[in-house]
Order: structure tokens, then sequence, then C-alpha cells
């Protein structure tokens, strides 16, 4: 079974970002970027399902700018497959635009499986592998803690409020990842080297004939409203003096 | 304007979400219908009718939504969707799997996680955990937002007297099967509801101590919740998470018990309105949103502090 994952390029879960002086954006200059974590989990849980048996080859694609391919490389050198970038260039993307051109890559693919991270943890969307899954007409279990293909059928648990949820879905299907599926690994030295011998094709919106208009124009961004500084308390005592008397939420 | 929300309920209630949603749909019109989706879930619809300002609740009650999958209800959804103008859910996992899907199928960008309504087409939502605030303005003809339903009040439960109308189109999910579900059983106070909010870290360092949290927590009448490190450790379920990508809470009073303070962690809690935190570690970062800071042994100070409240 071929598996398609998707990785994001995205500011490091290290870095606190800041809003910059223009109020246009944050600032990503000199920022370190690695593939969004959830990104990552899914290229992992294409390995296991390759190192148990159930995947034969695992496709990554990336949506951006030439940068993007640095994602694509660490995910092959991870142990994935193949690559595909789909270079947008700077254009300001949305998730439907996302969506539309993954779907036409689901087609020429044709993959048995496709993994998601559940969200970027820059646009905290939330939005893409749902998106996919509708305009592919395929089965989505989203915020998955728990992947188990059986034959023609995926079962998945899923986190959701209130405890976990456990779904079967026929394949082909969307899953999108959530943090506790599973570790992503190391990526050792050695396979650096060797995922830069990868396949790596380039394609773009025009070559999939999706053209991106934007319905969301993003007006301002800003910092958010900073907590005035609080006070140390000396002891238990003191503590619940102040709950009590000086918030007066005891 | 018409404005629909949809009703997050488990069959039987209607789940408070619900209530925060419409008061966020309140801000942008008058005429607001509820769509209540499940199987045998007509008292969930005599409940949002009984909500103030609700016009109309739209009852889909078919075996075939009893778990309310993506799969079919999207489909519902997006039939229903183009005599909006809007169309909310809370930002809940059950809100955040159903509406980007309705979303595409009906060509249109969804916006996630909400806080706040400038005008009809546009708004405010976190991004980069909460680092910044981005304004964005919708242009799609029907706008589909989630809701951050920590910062609307919720409306009242009483006053209102809706008519309730069937929704009969039925739409199966044929590739999706509901096997299992392990809900947590709680007497505590809801996690996103609650008025004070007891947390714990992995300074809290077994299964076991959290017997601490949970003690304080009930001497309060709190909710319990988790940072990411206390739950990948294994000392307490996943549903208790707060952050980025676990829950979002804004209680009155938030205790950070042994958490470090990870910006993931913050972008769970920081909006709540007083934040305690107890650390051993005096240069923990929750120490810089904390409006009261006790550098401890929390194996002292919690028993301590449960003891004389």
């Amino acid at each position: 079974m071929k598996v398609l994952v998707t990785v994001k390029r995205a500011v490091d879960y290290s870095v606190k970002v800041r809003v910059k002086a223009d109020n246009t954006q944050v600032d990503l200059n000199n920022v370190k970027m690695s593939i969004n974590p959830f990104c990552e989990i899914a290229v992992e849980e294409a390995l296991r399902l390759r190192e148990a048996g159930v995947a034969s080859e695992i496709v990554v694609v990336s949506i951006g700018p030439k940068q993007a391919q640095d994602q694509i490389r660490t995910a092959l050198a991870m142990g994935a497959d193949r690559g595909i970038w789909i270079d947008t260039g700077d254009t300001e993307l949305n998730a439907l635009g996302i969506a539309r051109l993954l779907s036409r890559v689901v087609e020429t693919e044709q993959p048995g499986l496709i993994l998601l991270g559940k969200q970027a943890i820059d646009s905290d969307n939330n939005q893409t592998g749902q998106m996919l899954a509708a305009l592919c007409d395929l089965p989505q279990a989203t915020f998955a803690s728990k992947v188990v293909v059986t034959g023609a059928q995926v079962v998945v648990t899923r986190e959701i409020d209130g405890g976990l949820q456990t779904l079967e879905l026929d394949l082909p299907a969307v899953i999108t990842t959530d943090l506790r599926l599973n570790e992503p690994r190391y990526v050792k030295l050695p396979e650096i080297m060797k995922a830069k011998k990868k396949p790596l094709a380039t394609t773009s919106p025009e070559q999939l004939g999706i053209s991106l208009e934007n319905t969301l124009s993003l007006l301002r961004v800003d910092p958010p409203t900073e907590r005035s500084p609080g006070i140390r308390v000396e002891n238990v005592e003191q503590l619940i003096e102040h709950l009590k008397h000086q918030a007066k939420v005891l | 304007m018409r404005i629909l929300v949809i009703a997050e309920n488990d069959n039987s209630s209607l789940r408070p979400a619900t209530r925060n949603t419409l008061s966020a749909a309140a801000r942008l019109g008058d005429e607001l219908d509820v769509l209540v989706v499940g199987s045998g879930c007509a008292e969930v619809a005599t409940q949002a009718a009984s909500l103030p300002g609700v016009s109309r609740v739209r009852l889909a009650d078919h075996a075939v939504y009893e778990h309310r999958l993506a799969e079919n209800v999207a489909r519902l959804v997006a039939l229903l969707a183009p005599d909006y103008s809007h169309v909310l859910v809370p930002a809940t996992t059950f809100g955040k799997d159903l509406l980007p899907r309705a979303a595409a199928l009906l060509g249109v960008n969804p916006l996630t996680d909400v806080v706040e309504i400038v005008t009809a087409d546009t708004f405010k939502r976190p991004i980069y955990a909460g680092n910044a605030i981005a304004t964005v303005q919708c242009l799609d003809p029907v706008k589909l937002l989630s809701v951050r339903t920590t910062t609307f009040d919720p409306v009242p439960d009483s006053g209102g007297d809706a008519r309730i109308e069937p929704v009969t189109t039925v739409f199966e999910a044929v590739h999706t099967r509901f096997v299992s579900e392990e809900l947590a059983r709680s007497e505590r106070p809801e996690l996103t509801a609650a008025r004070i909010v007891v947390s714990g870290g992995r300074g809290v360092g077994s299964a076991d101590n959290f017997g601490l949290i949970y003690q304080l927590a009930d001497r309060l009448g709190a909710a319990v919740g988790a940072s990411r490190a206390a739950v990948d450790a294994g000392y307490v379920d996943n549903d208790l998470q707060v952050g980025q990508t676990g829950k979002v809470v804004a209680p009155e009073v938030y205790f950070a018990i042994g958490i470090s303070g990870a910006i993931q962690h913050l972008a769970g809690m920081k909006d709540s309105r007083v934040i305690v935190a107890i650390n051993k570690d005096a240069d923990a970062p929750i120490f810089q949103v904390a409006d009261y800071g006790l550098v401890a042994d929390l194996f002292s100070a919690v028993p301590e502090l449960a003891a004389k409240l």
C-alpha cells in the first residue's frame, strides 16, 4: 500500500515568535524552521506502517517556497521514499487552496492512506486533513492516537473531548495525527546524506490546474495583551491571604 | 442576517459549549437557528429551543447521526449552510472535526478558534500558540467559524421559546463506522467551563502523586488539568491536557503546580483571570505569567494549601 504524507515547513516549536513592528505578520527572519511537529508524527507513523509490512511506499509532499524542500529532505532522511514539492513561491496560501492542491496529488498518486498532522503550530488552523478528505470524498479520522490497518480497513483511535473514540474506516482514508500517536525517530547523519539522492519531483499549482484565489485577507497581526507582572509570595499563608483579600477569588 | 449554530450534544443533553457559541452568534445577528444532529435527541432540541434568542431549532434526528460522524454530518451542514450568512460551531474536537469538512464541500475557507467578532466579515483569532492575534477578513458568501468558547460568556439556559422543525434529509456514512468510545467519568466540573482549575505538570512526578492535585481540586470544587509532560508521562489521561493542542481554559483561578510553563502550555491557560504558580524552580517561565508565584516544594505546599483552605 502506498502512503502519502504531507509535511509543512513551520517555525520550530521552541521559538517564541514576535509580531513585526508594522503589524503585518510575525517576524520570521533568522528564526529556526522545522517540520511541523504533527507532520513529523505523520511521517513516523508511515515509517512504522512500512516496518510492519503494511506500507510499501511512502511519498512525502510539501507546499511552499523553495525552502520547503528542506523539510521534504528531512522526511526522506527519516526514511520516506520520494518527495513531491509543490512550488507556490511567496503566495499566501489558505487551507482550501492547500487541500485542492493536495487533492490533485491524491488523484495522481492514488495512495491507500493519507497521513497529515492535525494542525500546524504556526496558523493553528486544524483544517487541511478534513478539507482534503471532503474534496476526495474519503472517510476521515482526525486527532489519531492509534492506527491499526486491517486489510481493507483502518481502525483509528481518536483523542476527543472527554476521552477516546474508535472508528473503522474503509481505505483509502485520511488520518490526522495527534501528539500521542508515536514519538518520531532521530535522523542520523548517514541517512541525511542518503536522502540527498532520493527522488524529489517539483510541480506547481499551474501544472496541477489549481488557481489559488484567496477569500481570506489578513488585515493585521497584533501581539496578545500582556499580563501585568505578578508578585512572589513567601509561603502558603500569604498565598491564601492574597487570593482571598486581594484577588478575592476564594 | 441568519446564523446557524451547530449544537454540541450527546443525544441526551446539550453541551454547555453550545451556549457560548450562541452568545458569539448573537453578536452577528438576531435570527438564530440551532441545528441539533443526533439519534433519539428530541430532548436536546427541547433544551436548545429554550435558549434565549433562538428563533428555530432544526432537528436532524436519525440513527445514522447517532455518533455525529464527520463524513455524513458535514454533508448535512453543507446542505443547510447556503441559507445562512454564518455557520458557527464551538471549537471543540467535535466542531474542529466537522466544520472544515463542511467548508470544503461548500468551497469556502473556515476560520478556527475565533476569539472576537469585529464586524460581520472580520474576526480575530490566535495564531502561533497565541503569541499573535490575527485579524482576518473573510469574503466567502457563507462564513464558517469555530468559536473559542472561553472568550464568549454563555447565554442563559432558559428564557427562549423557539419552534422545532425536523430536517428530513438523511445522509449515511458510507465509509466510516463507529466502533467504541471510552469517556472519562468524573464528578468534578468540566475542565473548559470550571471556575477554578488545578493543573499538575511533570514536577508532580507520578500518577500516584497526582492524588495531591485531585485533593486540592476537590477542596476548591475545581476541575483538574495537566501539562503535556504530565500526560505524556502517563500521570493522567489525555483529555486533561491544557495547551495549544489540548484544551483551552480561562477560569477565574488557574493553579499551575509543578508546571514549568512551556509556550504550548501557556497558550491554553494564559487568559485565566488569576494565575497561581507553585514550582520549586524559581526560574521556571510559568512565574512570568503568574499573578501569584510561590517558589516551594509542591509536596509540602500543596497539602498545606489544601489543609488551610
